[in-house]
């Protein structure tokens, strides 16, 4: 198979396209279109340059011109999200285990050698931040500041979770799995972050403890030597240096399953901004998303017939089709979808467009999956400023 | 990069799929960063400050506030809260209201 130059980029040294990168960016700092929105860029241990929206713990954003570049994600550029301020900076994978016990009839301490002995699985699949776009919601809402840049599509090499579940052996009390990794709180008192599942969800198919990305071991920041890969869910379940697997026989109570991460139980998941007292369910599957990736809201683009490129992904059950409108969403063309590589991996799409003198050109996208879910044009508002999805628009000067 | 295209070109429509032969196995051996602390950053001056550096960057960089949208008094004292409640965050009470005044003065709106 010849794959195109802009399927996979090369890992290193790779250029941005200055033209497409938000905003004005200089080589060290980039300025995002939202108040508040300086940001360094800083090449951190195993990464080079990258948006920092908080150096500690580690938040680093992928400059959105590099999703221009190739469908899979490299990993030194990949999105960087912590909660705790202990993150171990060394981890010995010879000596790293993965405890599982709980609600199982054989507790297990699994080594990575004990990895290496269940079948091998891969998948490319989307991670992307329940967060992803917050600075967008309005009106805004406290929390890490992403822009659209909290996100990444890599190839994923593991073992099923369900290949461990079922070596432990599932009581029938089983109600969910819980995810424990190596970071910590500095106090005592700080809720350790532990995300779950139900134990259908965690037996599925593609639900994988992985140790390589993209071939390669995982960076240290997206959690060597193992995380949990959960295809088609936010990133909140991928549980990066997973030290401990417990099964319990109830629904999580823990901080971050009972009082973070969570939406509003209600159409659309939304509600009128200033609302309280609604009812939440935890945050779950990815919503269908589309971005341009060769032009920045705001940028320029050259007159005549010129090609438009851009991604799109769901929670899994693949995009059905991409449009995009150049005439304010009034009429609706089809854009070319690109290679397939799987139901939850980004997925390229290319449409020509006739850009003309003397008027700002508008063009907007819209995907739709095979669910049948698309994207809406109003974006609903949540207290967390979760699930952002609203198809995007981009007004750029004609040169 | 030429094994990558390999492995990555077995890839089915499907989800997780066995893989080729040739892929990866779970790492041996330690890796190690050195990250980089607060990169340079801290809080504006003002009255207050001392409160706010003392208590909040035990856990994280300023960068945590000053990226956060111009937020109201009552917001700020329920982020301040929070850290205190909910993350176990030693704040003293009596340095509640400095450090609510100071993230208002410098980084929100009255």
């Amino acid at each position: 198979m010849n794959l195109g130059r802009r399927d996979f980029l090369a890992g290193t040294g790779a250029a941005f396209a200055a033209g497409a990168l938000p905003v004005q960016a200089r080589a060290d700092s980039v300025q995002f279109p939202f108040a508040n929105g300086e940001r360094p860029l800083m090449a951190f241990p195993q990464k080079r340059p990258m948006i920092v929206l908080t150096p500690r713990p580690p938040q680093l954003e992928t400059p959105f011109a590099l999703f221009d570049q190739g469908v899979i994600t490299p990993n030194d550029a990949f999105f960087v999200r912590w909660h705790l301020p202990s993150i171990p900076q060394q981890v010995d994978a010879t000596a790293h285990r993965i405890g599982v016990s709980g609600e199982v009839t054989t507790p297990l301490l699994l080594s990575m050698d004990d990895l290496a002995k269940l079948p091998a699985v891969e998948v490319t699949a989307v991670n992307e931040c329940s967060g992803n776009s917050r600075a967008l919601s309005s009106p805004r809402v406290p929390g890490g500041q992403w822009f659209n840049g909290a996100m990444g599509n890599a190839v994923w090499t593991g073992v099923r979770l369900r290949d461990i579940l079922d070596r432990a052996g599932l009581k029938p009390s089983a109600k969910q799995i819980q995810f424990d990794g190596l970071d910590a709180g500095v106090f005592p008192a700080t809720p350790d972050f532990k995300k779950s599942l139900d134990v259908g969800v965690a037996r599925g198919d593609d639900v994988i403890v992985a140790y390589a990305m993209n071939v390669a071991p995982l960076p240290l920041l997206n959690g060597y030597p193992v995380r949990l890969v959960v295809p088609g869910w936010y990133s909140t379940y991928w549980v990066k240096m997973l030290s401990a697997i417990t099964v319990l026989d109830h629904v999580d109570d823990n901080f971050w399953m009972k009082t973070a991460y969570r939406i509003p139980d209600t159409p659309d998941n939304a509600v009128a901004p200033g609302s309280s007292g609604f009812p939440t369910i935890p945050i779950n599957r990815l919503r269908v998303r589309s971005f341009i990736t060769n032009l920045s809201d705001g940028g320029t683009i050259k007159r005549g017939t010129q090609e438009l490129r851009g991604i799109a992904f769901d929670g899994g059950s693949g995009i059905k089709r991409v449009e995009v409108s150049t005439d304010g969403s009034t009429t609706w063309r089809d854009a070319t979808l690109e290679r397939d590589y799987g139901k939850y991996s980004f997925r390229r799409w290319n449409a020509a467009a006739d850009v003309r003198a003397g008027t700002p050109f508008v063009v907007a996208v819209r995907a739709t999956a095979n669910d049948g879910t698309t994207q809406p044009v109003t974006q609903g508002w949540n207290p967390s400023g979760y699930l952002r999805n609203a198809i995007e628009t981009y007004k750029v000067s004609v040169s | 990069m030429k094994r990558t295209l390999l492995v990555l070109a077995c890839l089915g429509a499907l989800g997780a799929s066995a893989v080729a032969a040739g892929t990866p196995a779970p790492p041996k051996g330690s890796a190690s960063i050195s990250l980089p602390g607060d990169i340079g950053m801290a809080f504006k001056p003002g009255p207050g400050v001392g409160a706010a550096q003392a208590n909040c960057l035990t856990c994280h960089s300023s960068a945590y506030v000053s990226t956060q949208p111009v937020l109201s008094k009552a917001q700020w004292a329920a982020e301040v809260t929070k850290m205190k409640n909910v993350y176990g965050a030693p704040i003293a009470d009596d340095a509640m209201p400095a450090i609510v005044d100071y993230l208002t003065t410098q980084y929100g709106k009255p």
